[in-house]
């Protein structure tokens, strides 16, 4: 049994039933809202599951189901749904990973008053980020877009009593929004250019062979047009997906509560960018044959992922919330992630996004486990010792870290990661980027040790973390099933037998390599986070943290570059007093331009009119209604007089009816004799 | 004098008598007695024009007559229906009392 593409949007529309619901829902009904939720979450699962049998059956073709939204003057608006095996693995990753954080949040927000709203909003999220998956049309997957960005702004400012919160949620919005422009300038672009925006329409769409080579031409500044939609269209992926330069929001991001930094922060909406140029690829790639052109679009998507892998990586080190640290090393895969597409191998960094989301929401759920248990303190100075009190916690919890750290062999992430550093390695362009990824593999070996280190290990440092203890089944059940898919989900593409590569590609049959071809990059790697582990262990392990105030040892050592790191690099301050000043300047002016400009001339208008009004009330009251009453009185008095005749006499009206009688008698008498 | 001159001087007696009557009574039923005999002077005319008319056979002068009388009986109905109203209020069937719907 198969689902059909044309019942794709079932898949998105369950969750939104069940937002619904929720929405509906009386404050009280609880059970309701979360069962509606998790209810709607399976089903959508398991629908995504029959969808990718669906799409296995011929992972060549995209099946597509096109239906015209309006007409407009120049033809219709057309919206449609795609089925191929990006669709369908994303589908299942998605569904299944906010399934089980559902069920995890049921467990974490049972405490809170608006445990109804906060189901309605997660399916509400669930709901826009499948239908993003399943669109086939760049507009209808902006829309859901935007629908995910309103559910995040939504979910981060969840406590939004905490001024931390909603500043928070406005920062992550905006942030985003920048990126959007850029998105949906690219958007009108290839919508003017291609006049359709299905990716695939039967050899019509414009992710096919004949709308690309129109795409070719050259700008007046050199660049191909494909190059500079590809880029606009990027703007939107660096948004979302928490590139550099607009890295700033996702750690800002954590201030939501923790299922939601696991499901929209680190498995599934932040890697809508990485989806988005994966979907587009066609597009992003149709300049690589032209030679003349100063710049490909994927050298751009190369370098910024480079960077971005390294940044985040770097500021990760000098972090003290369990959840930031999770939030860099999110902003630092994403990076690998969009270095793979810019290097050409979209295969690999779908296979690092699928197995991310896995690994890291296991993290995050970890992490929310911990902060649960130890009484919302995230500071993991003031943790420590909980390896005994949480034994699940801490067992997924590290098996989830070996697998974003990249421990060879037996883990998710190695294999992803490996498949990343062999493209990167491979790129023919520059080495720079391969360099940046190794030089990352090293610090994420090396934070996530001190993490490790910090948090579970040695004695507790604080009241909270002395009386944590282990959270009930609705919370480490979802752990212990990420724990394990992040260990067996390497499974499905071994080097000697890349099966989701192939269905990806589109192709039948598997083609394998021995296990070990390039071994020698794959040798560097380990001895690379062994390099890492090893560090970071001789920093913070062999010498445990003594109390929650003691120094950081790294800090010790180079306290300019660890304040730096930790103040994040100034980005912050950066942006408040570039772009923020640029802002408020702007402001300042059109508050000028409202008050005395364009006020003036409001206010003038307004003079002119209220003189006007006066010249016509005293043209009213001196001339016209002079004449007006002089007739009204004229009226009235002849009335008064013919009134007089009136007497109310029965008697005088017959005496003049007879008199009047008289007369006309002796007039007809008279008349007559004529 | 031909029977039509001689019922037309009948009639104008009868109106004569009829306005006398109503302009000279204070009594108000008196004053409506009399209308009703200017009436009915009418009523006379109609049926001597007829009768001594060019088309003598067709019932026309009777039927205008008939309803001549039902508007009058109407109509006299009404009168006596207000003098006894004010009869009621004021005590008093003097038409000279009457003037209220002076202007």
């Amino acid at each position: 049994m198969t689902l059909a593409v044309q019942h794709l949007w079932l898949i998105p529309a369950l969750p939104l039933a069940a937002a619904a619901v929720g929405a509906l829902a009386p404050r009280s009904g609880r059970t309701l809202a979360a069962g509606a939720a998790i209810g709607a979450m399976a089903g959508s699962f398991i629908l995504a599951c029959l969808a990718l049998a669906g799409a296995l059956a011929d992972p060549a073709a995209h099946q597509v189901f096109n239906f015209a939204w309006f007409d407009l003057g120049f033809g219709a608006l057309r919206l449609g749904f795609l089925l191929d095996p990006l669709t369908a693995f994303m589908c299942v990753m998605v569904a299944f990973v906010s399934l089980l954080i559902f069920i995890f949040s049921t467990g974490y927000m049972k405490e809170d008053a608006n445990y109804k709203q906060f189901f309605c909003f997660l399916s509400l999220f669930a709901a826009a980020m499948l239908g993003l998956v399943v669109a086939n049309s760049l507009l209808l997957l902006f829309v859901c877009w935007e629908l995910v960005g309103l559910a995040s702004y939504l979910l981060i400012g969840f406590w939004f009593h905490k001024p931390s919160a909603a500043a928070a949620a406005k920062k992550a919005f905006i942030t985003t929004r920048i990126g959007d422009l850029g998105f949906l300038l690219g958007l009108l672009w290839l919508q003017d250019n291609q006049g359709t925006l299905l990716f695939y329409d039967g050899g019509a769409g414009f992710l096919e062979a004949a709308a690309l080579a129109n795409l070719s031409h050259l700008l007046p500044c050199g660049l191909a047009v494909s190059t500079a939609i590809g880029l606009l269209i990027f703007c939107g992926a660096v948004g979302k997906s928490g590139q550099f330069p607009l890295h700033v929001w996702l750690p800002d991001a954590m201030e939501g509560p923790t299922p939601v930094s696991a499901l929209i922060h680190a498995a599934t909406m932040v890697a809508a960018g990485v989806f988005l140029i994966a979907r587009v690829y066609p597009l992003m790639t149709a300049d690589q044959a032209l030679a003349n052109v100063p710049v490909h679009a994927l050298t751009v998507v190369a370098f910024i992922g480079a960077f971005t892998a390294l940044l985040g990586a770097l500021i990760a080190v000098a972090q003290n919330d369990i959840k930031r640290i999770l939030a860099f090393s999110t902003v630092s895969q994403l990076g690998y992630m969009m270095l793979a597409l810019g290097v050409g191998s979209w295969v690999a960094a779908i296979f690092h996004l699928l197995t991310h989301a896995f690994f890291k929401a296991l993290l995050f759920l970890g992490a929310g486990s911990v902060i649960h248990a130890a009484h919302h303190e995230q500071d993991i100075r003031a943790l420590g010792g909980l390896s005994k009190k949480m034994k699940v916690t801490y067992l997924t919890f590290a098996l989830g870290t070996m697998a974003l750290v990249g421990v060879p062999l037996l883990f998710s992430g190695f294999w992803s990661k490996e498949a990343i550093l062999h493209a990167a390695h491979g790129w023919r362009v520059s080495h720079l980027p391969f360099y940046a990824a190794v030089l990352g593999v090293v610090l994420t070996a090396f934070y996530n040790t001190r993490l490790m280190a910090e948090t579970f290990f040695g004695s507790p440092r604080s009241e909270n973390a002395a009386h944590a203890r282990e959270n009930g089944p609705a919370m480490t059940l979802p752990l212990v099933i990420l724990a394990a898919c992040a260990v067996l989900l390497s499974l499905v593409n071994l080097p000697s037998y890349p099966w989701l590569a192939a269905k990806l590609l589109g192709e039948q049959e598997v083609r394998g390599h021995p296990i070990f071809e390039g071994a020698g990059l794959m040798g560097l790697s380990v001895v690379l986070v062994a390099l890492g582990v090893g560090l970071g262990w001789a920093l913070y392990g062999r010498s445990l943290r003594a109390n929650s105030a003691a120094k950081d040892p790294l800090a010790v050592r180079a306290p300019g570059v660890i304040a730096a790191l930790a103040n994040r690099l100034g980005f912050d301050e950066l942006y408040a007093a570039t772009v923020g000043r640029l802002n408020a300047a702007l402001a300042t002016l059109a508050d000028v331009l409202d008050r005395f400009v364009w006020g003036g001339a409001v206010d003038f208008l307004a003079a002119l009119g209220q003189f006007t009004g006066l010249v016509t009330r005293e043209t009213d009251e001196r001339t016209l209604n002079g004449g007006f009453d002089t007739t009204s009185d004229k009226l009235r008095g002849a009335g008064q007089a013919y009134s007089q005749a009136q007497t109310g006499e029965a008697h005088g009206y017959l005496r003049t009816l007879a008199l009047g009688f008289v007369i006309l008698l002796l007039l007809v008498v008279l008349g007559g004799a004529r | 004098m031909s029977p039509l001159q001689l019922c037309l001087v009948l009639s104008s007696l009868l109106f004569c008598v009829g306005l006398a009557g109503a302009l000279a009574r204070s009594n108000t039923i008196l004053v409506l007695l009399g209308i009703e005999l200017m009436l009915n002077a009418a009523n006379l005319n109609f049926i001597a024009f007829w009768r001594y008319g060019p088309q003598p056979a067709a019932g026309l002068g009777v039927i205008f007559v008939l309803f001549a009388i039902a508007v009058a009986a109407a109509e006299a109905a009404v009168g006596l229906a207000l003098v006894i109203a004010i009869h009621r209020h004021r005590k008093t069937v003097r038409l000279q009392d009457s003037t209220a719907l002076k202007g």
